[in-house]
């Protein structure tokens, strides 16, 4: 005899337990977690160097690096004095809150105040699976195009900072950057956004200030 | 200022070692098998998932990885319903629900743009067929 017996249970709830105690181990340890996310080539590991150049004097910051094989971006990090974590996920395309929980330990985590964690690059993946950090940042870039808002929805509405990429090239491309701002403003009203170059350093202070705020922020709220 | 060479984490075993769906299709096995284990069950015959359209989540992958994982086991040969929702927004002007179009997301109602996702997001295991 056939007999139905009711679940109801998300599919991830694993995943996302693992994700809280992350963030608690994050917490006790005082480290501001950000997962940065992206497409392939949108400038991930520029902008995770440019970060680290711009706030290596005042604060200690770490990174993870997630790859699928190589340590190319791992090393480039690395060469900068910063504690790195590679996680090669070996083929899958985006890290998982198991994952992190693996890299914690290698890192020196009473001696860090922020974790940069580099995601696989993909716009879809990463979205679905937390990981315990404390905010979200996905870089868009200018040559992606400006429709991604409407043909990603999971990943934008998701992130807590949107950066725009490559500003230094828009006279190159046809990006309406107005209907950019309005496919994600509909999905995440109010979120932070810095359109910026990476390569030429403009507008990067605007998202390095935005950071040191929120950590600040975060420092006051679990030292209360 | 720190000089360390990189560390590497990989990730374990054959469970993650393919895509996003093979991960999720473990997981899926797993709430099913601890949800047959305490009805008592000797067999699972059917799961019914609900899988959203913003879910990102492929059931053809999942029924390909389904079969894999499922094998030695209770759950062994069991079908894979799934039951589909689409994305769906609700604008915050005027309170109406539309459908994503993948292209704008001005309400079609009023033209407000500020909306909120209204329905796409699900995925859960609803319940098991067990003997």
């Amino acid at each position: 005899m056939t007999v139905r017996v009711s679940v109801v249970e998300e599919i991830l709830s694993a995943n996302d337990q693992l994700a809280a105690a992350n963030r608690a181990r994050l917490d006790a340890a005082r480290i501001f977690a950000i997962n940065v996310m992206a497409s392939p080539g949108a400038g991930k590991t520029s902008l995770i160097m440019r970060t680290v150049e711009g706030l290596r004097e005042e604060l200690r910051v770490g990174a993870v690096d997630g790859d699928i094989a190589t340590t190319i971006d791992a090393d480039r990090i690395a060469a900068l004095g910063v504690p790195t974590v590679q996680i090669n996920t070996g083929g899958n395309c985006h890290l998982d809150a198991p994952m992190l929980q693996s890299a914690l330990p290698q890192l020196p985590l009473d001696k860090l105040d922020l974790l940069i964690i580099e995601n696989v690059g993909n716009l879809v993946c990463p979205a679905s699976f937390k990981l315990g950090v404390h905010r979200s940042v996905l870089i868009a870039s200018v040559p992606e195009g400006d429709d991604k808002p409407y043909k990603y929805p999971p990943m934008y509405r998701g992130v807590d900072c949107l950066v725009l990429n490559k500003m230094d090239v828009l006279a190159a491309f046809e990006f309406d950057v107005d209907y950019f701002r309005r496919g994600v403003e509909t999905l995440n009203p109010g979120l932070a956004f810095f359109p910026l170059s990476c390569k030429t350093g403009e507008g990067l202070d605007d998202w390095l200030v935005w950071l040191r705020n929120e950590i600040s922020k975060f420092k006051l709220a679990v030292d209360t | 200022m720190y000089n360390v060479p990189v560390s590497s984490v990989h990730s374990r075993g054959w469970r993650t070692q393919s895509m996003h769906e093979l991960s999720i299709t473990q997981s899926v096995l797993d709430i099913a098998l601890r949800h047959a284990t305490q009805a008592g069950a000797r067999r699972i015959t059917r799961l019914n998932l609900v899988i959203g359209e913003l879910s990102s989540v492929v059931d053809d992958s999942v029924q390909f990885y389904w079969d894999i994982v499922s094998r030695e086991t209770i759950a062994a040969g069991s079908e894979l319903h799934f039951e589909r929702t689409p994305g769906a927004l609700r604008c915050l002007g005027c309170g109406h629900t539309f459908p994503l179009n993948g292209q704008d997301y001005a309400c079609p109602a009023c033209g407000e743009a500020q909306v909120v996702t209204a329905g796409g997001d699900d995925f859960r295991l609803e319940s098991i067929e067990v003997e």
